[in-house]
């Protein structure tokens, strides 16, 4: 298998992919990480420009064909890529990407099917449902939805020892990031933002966790500014923290 | 005119009201949801709904004709307007023609798309909004900010001193039943001496030629039953094949709106009663033009059911008039589009895209899916700003390019070390009330370089 690393995880969170690396190395896949990626392309189709968008889509095509499957630590970024993958030059690969690619915590479950996470992590963590991940992978059950209750990242957590998992009052409610609308529509932004951790502030929670780090740098850049102590992250480091290598 | 972002930065400006606004819209979500999780069979119920939807779309040529031909034969006079101006004239004719001068009006989102209070008003002709809301709000001179809750952005103490001033009721009471006791009263002359009464349609049968209006307070029934003139005002989106088809629609209706099991009033109207004339106008106004776009045509599926404005957090957070439309919302976000990609351009960029509009649509049109489709035709056709164009199409060469993204990721990760301020200034927006990520000293790919490549 491959492993995908979008760009701003790559050049701000570089832990986050050594954590999801071991983390599947741990868990017995034989990883490579081809060495040439750039970005899924959501930026610009995201704010209106999805046919700009040709050039990181070719380079994603070049890098990422002839694997059995790609997995990415980005609920978001890897979306993207199912919903708007295309390279018309090499429109064969690009489908075959499309189906192939998973986001890390649905790839374990229903690739891998591992039932037993080797972690330890003594703390109180909020767990933040990028909606992304939810909504548009199926990660888990929507609270909108009239259907049968499940959540796929919350399973692999139950697993890990000394964790206490507690969830905020409006469980699925978006956090504000948005991509470029985090930008662009700046006061609604963060405004959302400082209403989900007011809510994972209730429960007091230690730490802040999610399938998405753009979510995460998102609640991080808030609670940063107000000089909280709760600390965000990447549900990868949890799976991966205090376990027997 | 200010676009949605600046005006949601001054909605916000007011901390309490927002959190106010939000709460309140909120606890209609979780009213709608504790419907919803009610039925077992509400996810099928959606599927039926968009399937009815779908096909009486499809099929809109010979179900319009059905219902003219049975609406005709039930005795009612039927007119066409291919816009709202011409929807406008029509009524105003109907008006002129019987020498009509009292009018009440029960709740229509068509008629505040035409502007027909305004234009009435400019011929010296006054509309009563009959709905309490829409009253509230037509006292106030402003527009409904919300399609179901038109007084929503209003406090008690707000319709407090609107109605001191208008109804001349006590100041400063706020008491919600003194309130609604003095809005009775006046309704009540109003619809004692209409003459006429406009009303929406929720619901137009081909097979019947009736319609059915859907109201909670019987404001519609109380108007049509002493006026001697009745003219419901409908998108021709409003046709359903069969009158079966109501016992999936009118049990979505009210629980996505509100939680209720149903409106407490759905009245149907097939014939004018002895001496009453009834209209229906049936009005195109882009409609036709939405029909044909394959990407957007399942937005006319609304039933206008307003559960997306009650889940959507930039609206719970923006308030109606930040949408600058007779319709706000997720789905004004994507129908004002429509009318006019210039003057709404910047509306399917009022939206995180979190999806959660697509999941509570009783219809389930796609709106998540069409706020992107929107994005991409609004900057094809030119309707953004150049400096964003420019700095997409710099980020697109670059990310397009392995070698330059990663001096890219280098330069500004020293940028963020060495000179913070480059970044961390007031011209940055992320910085204004958020920090940038603390940039760590090597990327990724450089750490699997040095720790893993063999």
């Amino acid at each position: 298998m491959v492993f995908f690393i979008p760009c701003y995880i790559d050049q701000f969170y570089p832990g986050v992919g050594i954590a999801t690396l071991e983390l599947l190395k741990k868990l017995g896949c034989n990883v490579e990480f081809p060495l040439n990626q750039t970005c899924c392309g959501q930026p610009m189709a995201n704010s209106g420009f999805a046919r700009l968008s040709d050039g990181c889509d070719k380079n994603f095509v070049k890098n990422f064909t002839g694997y059995d499957y790609i997995v990415g630590p980005s609920g978001s970024c890897v979306l993207h890529i199912k919903d708007h993958l295309h390279d018309d030059g090499n429109k064969k690969a690009a489908d075959r990407i499309r189906s192939t690619i998973y986001e890390l915590t649905e790839f374990i479950v229903d690739v891998l099917k591992i039932d037993n996470i080797e972690a330890s992590f003594p703390y109180k963590v909020g767990l933040h449902n990028s909606c992304h991940g939810q909504r548009g992978l199926g990660l888990s059950s929507m609270s909108e939805r009239v259907l049968p209750l499940f959540s796929k990242p919350e399973q692999l957590l139950k697993k890990v020892k000394s964790i206490e998992l507690l969830k905020p009052e409006r469980n699925d409610e978006c956090c504000g990031f948005g991509g470029t609308f985090s930008v662009f529509e700046e006061a609604v932004s963060v405004r959302m933002g400082q209403d989900r951790i007011k809510q994972h502030t209730a429960n007091n929670v230690d730490y802040i966790t999610g399938v998405d780090v753009s979510c995460l740098m998102h609640i991080e850049g808030i609670l940063r500014r107000q000089g909280s102590k709760i600390k965000t992250i990447h549900i990868a480091e949890i799976l991966n923290a205090g376990g027997a290598l | 005119m200010k676009d949605h972002a600046t005006l949601a930065k001054e909605f916000i400006k007011d901390s309490p009201r927002t959190d106010w606004h939000d709460e309140t819209l909120w606890f209609v979500r979780h009213k709608r949801d504790k419907a919803a999780h009610s039925l077992p069979e509400w996810e099928q119920l959606r599927e039926w709904a968009s399937q009815i939807k779908n096909h009486a779309l499809s099929n809109l040529d010979s179900y319009l004709e059905e219902f003219e031909k049975k609406a005709l034969e039930n005795g009612a006079v039927v007119h066409w307007a291919a816009d709202a101006e011409e929807h406008n004239q029509i009524i105003h004719k109907i008006i002129k023609e019987n020498g009509i001068s009292r009018i009440v009006k029960s709740k229509s989102m068509l008629t505040e798309e035409c502007h027909l209070n305004h234009y009435l008003e400019a011929k010296g002709i006054e509309v009563v909004d009959t709905d309490l809301g829409e009253r509230i709000v037509q006292f106030r001179k402003e527009p409904p900010s919300h399609i179901v809750l038109p007084a929503i952005h209003l406090k008690k103490m707000d319709v407090s001193e609107t109605f001191h001033e208008h109804l001349h009721t006590e100041k400063g009471n706020n008491d919600p039943k003194y309130l609604t006791h003095a809005a009775r009263l006046h309704l009540r002359e109003k619809f004692i001496a209409a003459e006429l009464a406009i009303t929406g349609v929720n619901f137009a049968v081909a097979e019947t030629g009736g319609v059915v209006v859907c109201t909670n307070e019987g404001n519609a029934d109380m108007g049509t039953h002493a006026a001697k003139i009745h003219i419901a005002s409908m998108g021709f989106e409003k046709l359903i094949p069969k009158a079966e088809h109501l016992a999936v629609f009118l049990r979505l209706l009210a629980r996505s709106a509100t939680g209720q099991p149903i409106t407490t009033y759905s009245s149907h109207f097939h014939k004018p009663k002895p001496g009453q004339q009834l209209h229906i106008v049936i009005v195109d106004n882009g409609r036709s033009r939405i029909l044909g776009k394959p990407d957007f045509k399942n937005s006319l599926k609304c039933i206008r059911c307003a559960a997306c404005f009650n889940t959507c957090p930039v609206y719970r957070r923006s308030g109606g008039y930040s949408y600058h439309a007779s319709v706000a919302g997720p789905i004004g976000s994507i129908l004002n589009p429509n009318f006019d990609s210039k003057a709404f351009a910047d509306l399917p960029f009022a939206s995180s895209l979190c999806g959660s509009c697509s999941n509570v649509c009783p219809v389930k049109i796609d709106i998540h899916d069409q706020l992107w489709k929107w994005r991409q035709e609004i900057t094809r056709q030119g309707h953004v700003a150049v400096a964003k164009k420019v700095g997409l199409k710099g980020m697109a060469f670059v990310l397009a390019r392995p070698g330059l993204y990663r001096f890219g990721g280098k330069m500004l990760r020293w940028v963020l070390k060495t000179m913070p301020f480059m970044i961390n200034n007031r011209l940055n927006p992320w910085y204004k009330q958020r920090e940038m990520p603390s940039p760590p000293k090597q990327s990724f790919r450089d750490w699997y370089l040095k720790n893993q490549k063999r």
